[in-house]
């Protein structure tokens, strides 16, 4: 194969590139902070007392996570509307990827949950802690740790997915990418520059949150 | 002046099967009372009725006069007092677990401390040093800003008594709180709970350390299928027990 690779076309628009992984980091940022909390929530509902809150906890993680995330991209920003709630792209792709997020997030919560020993939550009742106070003190800060590394690796995912917003025209990496491509027909040198971007960033979110991961560790 | 502690017709089931079956039981200002019997006649769970970590069905329990976790309502019905209330007034007991569960992700002092600010409402300076003042009094001021996972069974232990007393209970309930330790880590933990005894706190143990049942106890309480079976000092049940059952226990059992 005679190849002649040519990269300038992709220095020239490095800013685009620039611009659009910013974009995906703010992206993945802001719908893994909602999902944490929305995972939160789903985590405690699988596990309540309260069978209706059990049921509609269990229902919402088991429909999110049967459905490709691109669906559920394209369900939100085309069908949604139809139906009188209409987001602008960035919003839409956010509230999609946070329901997503939160679905997958709440699986590793509840069975960081689940892995706690039940004398934790004893010992706070004992000290006169009422259950929110022994949820915000002890059992989530000692669940967090637990399950960090687990959580990492749904982040990257996370934040890989970003690329997906492609889709809905959200100008990230992948969107930026493709419009180089298409009006430079330099293909091989377009994706190879953006696949490495994406290695070498998940790379780095890995190492930062093991770094976390030790920071946070509980000493033995 | 009314006891510390009552506890009258308390009948517990967990399921169909009843554990409790009726106890009575009384503790005045300074007494130490140890439950002793085979596992499953029910002194576990006394202990934890007494400070609501289970509910109980029939019965009434008083912590210095004051009925604790239910209410009578219309009738012969009775409700369980909400949250808050239960957590106050399971603030009024100390208990310290067979399996410590000191909070992994908090130092010694910090978990002292965490009551203190949680539910005493203390600023936090105070809260420091009366957490030090009580890590000190059972011996661990020297590893206040250790980690549980950094501590052996022991400390850890005298690490959860400093918890509990620390929020100054008027009874301490503790509930096996050396079975889960290495034989030589035993005397240790005996020592604090002992010097809590002669200082005058009021306490309910359950224990499988007969020798430190009897020295240490002013009433000992034998249970036997969920019923008190047999009940008096540590020299009438240990010099002379009455009946057979508590003597095939004792001569069981290594004293």
């Amino acid at each position: 194969m005679n190849y002649d690779f040519n990269f300038s076309v992709i220095w020239r628009n490095w800013d685009l590139l620039a611009q659009g992984l910013g974009l995906g980091l703010f992206l993945a940022i802001v719908s893994i902070a909602i999902g944490c909390g929305i995972g939160l929530l789903a985590a405690f509902g699988m596990l309540s007392r309260q069978k209706t809150l059990r049921w509609i906890a269990v229902a919402y993680v088991s429909a999110i996570r049967n459905t490709p995330i691109l669906v559920l991209i394209l369900f939100c920003y085309f069908a949604l509307p139809q139906l009188g709630i209409a987001l602008d792209k960035i919003s839409s792709f956010i509230f999609t990827l946070s329901i997503y997020a939160g679905a997958y997030l709440a699986e590793v919560f509840r069975s960081g949950l689940v892995a706690l020993p039940k004398g934790l939550r004893e010992a706070g009742l004992a000290i006169g802690l009422t259950e929110l106070k022994i949820k915000t003190n002890i059992i989530i800060p000692v669940m967090f740790r637990n399950v960090l590394p687990s959580l990492s690796n749904n982040f990257i995912s996370l934040f890989k997915d970003t690329s997906l917003a492609a889709a809905i025209a959200v100008p990230d990496l992948t969107f930026y990418a493709r419009k180089i491509n298409v009006e430079s027909f330099r293909v091989i040198e377009t994706w190879m520059v953006a696949s490495m971007i994406y290695v070498v960033v998940c790379y780095m979110i890995a190492s930062l949150l093991r770094r976390l991961e030790q920071r946070l560790a509980i000493p033995r | 002046m009314s006891p510390i502690l009552n506890i009258s017709g308390l009948h517990k089931s967990f399921g169909q099967v009843e554990v409790l079956k009726g106890i009575d039981l009384t503790l005045q200002q300074g007494d130490v009372v140890s439950l002793i019997g085979s596992s499953g006649s029910g002194k576990t769970t006394l202990l934890r009725c007494v400070n609501l970590l289970e509910d109980f069905e029939q019965g009434e329990i008083e912590l210095v006069g004051e009925t604790i976790g239910y209410r009578e309502s219309s009738g012969s019905q009775r409700r369980r007092l909400p949250e808050r209330e239960i957590a106050r007034q399971r603030a009024m007991t100390g208990m310290a677990f067979q399996q410590f569960n000191l909070f992994p992700h908090m130092t010694a002092v910090q978990n002292v401390m965490l009551g203190l600010i949680k539910t005493k409402r203390m600023a936090k300076d105070e809260a420091r040093s009366v957490a030090e003042k009580w890590l000190e009094r059972v011996g661990m001021e020297a590893r206040r800003d250790h980690f549980p996972g950094q501590l052996s069974g022991g400390q850890q232990q005298r690490v959860a008594i400093a918890r509990a007393i620390a929020m100054n209970p008027q009874i301490m309930l503790f509930d096996e709180v050396t079975s889960a330790l290495d034989p030589e880590l035993v005397a240790e933990v005996l020592a604090v709970v002992r010097d809590l005894a002669n200082d005058g706190m009021t306490m309910l143990l359950v224990t499988h350390e007969m020798r430190f049942a009897r020295d240490v106890s002013t009433k000992v309480v034998f249970m036997h299928q969920g019923r008190i079976h047999e009940e008096g000092t540590s020299e009438e049940m240990f010099g002379a027990p009455k009946t057979e059952r508590l003597q095939g226990f004792l001569a069981n059992s290594q004293i």
